[in-house]
């Protein structure tokens, strides 16, 4: 059986990848997808540390956020269509109209 | 689930979070992170999460995934520069050597957590869909009902903030008829 401090160690890891994507790239949507793993990599904290204290709390955490990230990428998409439209341009550094 | 799984399905994950934040193509970053959740749901199953699992593959893999290639497909963007291009060198630096001290903060304090170590047995109903839907619809009745009002507020928020107005319509509308703008193509490869 793997330890839960394994699934824990993975989810760090991933949590740190997802961060170095949004900070290292300027493209909306792959800034998005880093955002997207670093919700997933805190789900499996969740269901790791649920199933070491034997709660299905974890597990219905996990079931929200899911919900809310799908609301998120809907939203958020819509968000980036209408930017290309106006702007014809996925680059962040390039959306600078509200910069002081 | 055996150590030598757990081992294959870590690394496979990691590969595909790599892949996600450092390829070109954004189609190829999608379907890394496709591979990153697949990767996850099998590893909530052998947590004994089944249904969450399989939630995960369906809604992330199944709608979300989906959502974003559309999303890359309609938009028509062709290449990136990938990570030599974006954000500056010092930033990139500073952003790296950040999320490497994250992680290896939290691998610290995860270490000093001894109760981690311990393995533990499991009720075999643990994760099951009767179970999660006892405490769904019990304990968190409430929160279940509102996450109803939140996908229908995100629902129209999507419609109401893609949609086309009528007065943007006539030059954008020609946007993708006209492949050959010299600007337009090199501005798109640019971004």
């Amino acid at each position: 059986m793997t330890p839960i401090i394994d699934y824990m160690a993975l989810s760090a890891l991933l949590f740190a990848i997802g961060a170095i994507g949004v900070l290292i790239r300027r493209n909306v949507i792959v800034m998005f997808l880093a955002i997207e793993l670093m919700l997933n990599a805190v789900n499996l904290a969740f269901v790791a540390l649920g199933r070491r204290i034997g709660s299905m709390d974890g597990q219905v955490i996990v079931f929200f956020v899911m919900t809310v990230a799908a609301a998120e990428a809907a939203v958020g998409l819509a968000i980036i269509i209408s930017m290309f439209r106006n702007r014809e341009t996925v680059n962040a550094d390039e959306l600078n109209l509200l910069r002081w | 689930m055996p150590q030598w799984l757990f081992a294959f399905l870590a690394a496979l994950a990691i590969i595909g979070a790599l892949g996600t934040i450092l390829q070109r193509n954004l189609v190829h970053c999608v379907l890394g992170f496709a591979l990153v959740l697949i990767d996850l749901g099998v590893l909530y199953m052998g947590l004994g999460a089944v249904t969450v699992g399989f939630l995960q593959i369906i809604v992330y893999v199944g709608a979300i995934m989906v959502l974003f290639l559309f999303v890359i497909w309609l938009l028509n963007i062709q290449a990136d520069t990938g990570v030599r291009g974006g954000a500056s060198l010092s930033l990139k630096l500073v952003g790296a050597l950040a999320a490497a001290a994250l992680a290896a903060e939290l691998f610290v304090v995860f270490s000093h957590a001894p109760k981690l170590r311990e393995v533990r047995t499991i009720a075999p109903a643990f994760g099951s869909v009767a179970t999660l839907a006892h405490v769904l619809f019990s304990r968190y009745l409430i929160a279940f009902e509102t996450t109803s009002l939140l996908l229908l507020a995100a629902i129209v928020g999507a419609v109401a903030l893609a949609r086309r107005l009528a007065g943007q319509s006539a030059e954008v509308a020609a946007m993708p008829s006209q492949p050959g703008s010299a600007a337009r193509e090199s501005r798109r490869e640019v971004a």
